[in-house]
């Protein structure tokens, strides 16, 4: 009996630990844990459905993040990487005959490389000019992608591209689905964190702080700008193969999305712009909120509004994201009690003496 | 190919290209004098040609009548827009901040106007769009010519307000440099506010012709938003001039490819930008900085 009323402290126990890692910046073990076991619990497909989107524009966002958040180069075209996984997941697998099913999940990398190879031109384009040009000419050779997509043959046009039909269950399809998007978040963010702790990385970072001063200190700022583009462009375009595999079929407007390019972007900015959990954390809650509400009310519309306002009201009261609001909260107060038990020391000092 | 297919491409590309020009010169002259990237000016033409939609089925006022409420509305729009969200912004990452906070307004009037609306394409219809009059052997319709004295009358009105007004005096020099236009005594914030309400209010006037021309709904504000950012890239960031240039040329180059492939037109538009680019990356008419502040 006793032991029956003490178990209700278990999750509270539980909630304490978690807090107690994170706040040990070790947050990334107990959310490891929780997305491994999710799919295993939540056995209703419409869940891990959602559950399977937030993880693709987690590693999105993560890896947009490791270029455009260290580097400062806002790009707003990373829809043309997504989109280039996803063609490149098509075309192959439709043109090498592949069987449908699991053997597909190979060319998932070969869609990163795709939009990896793709990335370097544009990048070479895009990145001679400065800044505010750069984003505007991301958005425009966007389009130019979106454009091809539609008007070229081989790509099927506006009528898209039927893959080969997987016939799993419907009660585990997701599954398989699930844990490959796991495993690319886990790609991108251990990736994403050694390039912030390398050379490379405090490159970018000095980039972002002063481009002129970094070029007159001998950063070759054109080769790391370059390599840093083409690298976030991979996980972008692992997702976009992905998402095509998971669909079974695909439309140039869908998988060349203008909203996908400002959604990666306004995740990472909600959470924090530039640290490795910001993305993370914003696209957890804008995805799988969006997911929700399109599921729930089928509109769109309503889910256009939200996520605008969510944003305008976050950028105005934390500039910086959440992450980072909550991050100098919590450093703050540390300090201020650190400097209420100095100034006691003192004043006791001041008594004795 | 003939020659009256080229003369129609020309004809049109230089009417409708003007209106593109105006609706680019608002987003350039926000950018010149705020280091703003108004990308919701694409869903503001948008709104724009929806007031008028709106004032001409429920009220029956004429198209061009009707301007007289738009313009002034989506001022004020403009100088809220301003008030509540961009004046406040700060700081070296302003620039890139100021893209995703008007992208999220921009989120927030397309839901708003799909609710309100629906997404079924709508189109303004009044006599003068169906109605055409024949010139150098072409018909022309006549909102095309209405629209080209529409843009005319409005951008020589800016520029005499530019060129010819103290105002605009203090807004020349904020666009040379805002620091040291402070530093002579001129309120930039105040500046800055009338500005981006002028900006966003030659919208109307675009959204109005914009709509007699082309099917629209809320998500039309997409396409346009990155032609009319193509075209201020092009003609080099913050100047005016060449947002007129570069939007006249873009859209008669693509008026002009579109004879010979429809499908390729739009792509033209796009290809010349990645183009001039690469070749001069300022832009036609764009300083070059030698820092990037």
């Amino acid at each position: 009996m006793l032991q029956m009323k003490k178990l209700w402290r278990l999750p509270a126990i539980a909630i304490f630990a978690v807090l107690r890692l994170i706040k040990q910046n070790k947050w990334w073990l107990p959310a490891i844990a929780i997305f491994a076991v999710f799919p295993l619990i939540e056995k209703n497909p419409e869940y891990q459905t959602i559950a399977f989107y937030t993880l693709i524009f987690m590693a999105a966002s993560t890896s947009w993040n490791m270029f455009s958040g260290y580097s400062g180069y806002v790009a707003l075209g990373s829809g043309a990487f997504y989109g280039t996984g996803a063609y490149t997941m098509a075309l192959a697998s439709i043109h090498w005959h592949m069987a449908a099913g699991a053997a597909m999940f190979w060319l998932v990398p070969l869609g990163g490389l795709l939009a990896t190879l793709i990335a370097i031109p544009i990048g070479w384009i895009a990145l001679r000019v400065r800044r505010h040009t750069f984003v505007v000419i991301t958005i425009a050779i966007f389009f130019v992608f979106q454009l091809f997509a539609i008007n070229m043959s081989f790509t099927g046009g506006t009528a898209g591209l039927n893959l080969p039909f997987i016939t799993w269950n419907n009660s585990y399809y997701d599954i398989p689905f699930y844990y490959i998007a796991f495993a690319i978040v886990l790609f991108a963010v251990v990736l994403s964190a050694s390039v912030r702790r390398s050379r490379f990385g405090l490159q970018l970072l000095a980039i972002r702080d002063d481009e002129d001063r970094a070029l007159g200190l001998g950063v070759k700022v054109s080769a790391v700008k370059l390599t840093g583009f083409a690298m976030s462009a991979f996980a972008i375009g692992m997702c976009g193969a992905l998402y095509a595999m998971f669909q079974g079929q695909i439309y140039p407007q869908f998988v060349f999305d203008p909203l996908f390019d400002i959604s990666i972007a306004l995740m990472a900015f909600l959470g924090g712009f530039g640290t490795l959990l910001g993305p993370l954390l914003g696209a957890l809650v804008l995805e799988s909120m969006q997911q929700y509400l399109t599921v729930t009310y089928s509109s769109g519309s309503l889910y256009l509004i939200l996520f605008g306002a969510l944003f305008l009201i976050v950028i105005l009261f934390m500039p910086q994201g959440v992450v980072v609001y909550l991050r100098d909260r919590w450093t703050k107060k540390e300090e201020r009690e650190r400097a209420a038990v100095i100034a006691n020391e003192v004043a006791f000092a001041g008594d004795s003496a | 190919m003939n020659s009256t297919a080229l003369i129609h491409a020309l004809v049109d590309g230089v009417l409708i290209g003007s209106i593109y020009a105006l609706m680019a010169t608002g987003l350039t002259l926000i950018f010149g004098v705020m280091d703003i990237i108004n990308v919701a000016q694409g869903a503001l033409v948008i709104l724009g040609a929806y007031l008028s939609y709106a004032l001409s089925v429920h009220f029956h006022i004429d198209l061009f009548v009707g301007l007289l409420i738009t313009v002034p509305t989506l001022f004020v729009v403009g100088i809220v827009i301003h008030w509540a969200f961009l004046g406040r912004l700060k700081g070296p990452e302003k620039t890139a901040m100021s893209i995703l906070v008007t992208y999220a307004i921009s989120l927030v009037i397309e839901g708003a106007l799909n609710m309100i609306f629906s997404v079924n394409p709508v189109a303004l219809t009044a006599w003068y769009v169906t109605k055409s009059f024949p010139i150098f052997g072409i018909y022309v319709p006549y909102i095309n010519l209405f629209g080209f004295i529409l843009a005319a009358v409005l951008l020589s009105a800016l520029y005499f307000m530019l060129y010819r007004s103290r105002f605009g005096a203090s807004v020349r020099a904020s666009l040379a440099d805002q620091t040291a236009a402070a530093l002579v005594g001129i309120n930039v914030n105040r500046v800055s506010t009338i500005c981006f309400g002028i900006g966003v209010a030659v919208t109307a006037a675009g959204g109005m012709v914009y709509g007699t021309t082309t099917v629209f709904n809320a998500s039309t504000s997409y396409d346009l938003i990155s032609r009319l950012l193509v075209i201020i890239v092009l003609g080099g960031m913050g100047s005016l001039g060449g947002a007129l240039v570069a939007g006249i040329a873009m859209v008669t180059v693509e008026d002009l490819v579109n004879v010979w492939s429809p499908t390729w037109a739009t792509l033209s538009f796009f290809l010349l930008l990645v183009l001039v680019l690469s070749i001069r990356p300022q832009g036609l008419f764009g300083k070059q900085t030698s820092r990037v502040a």
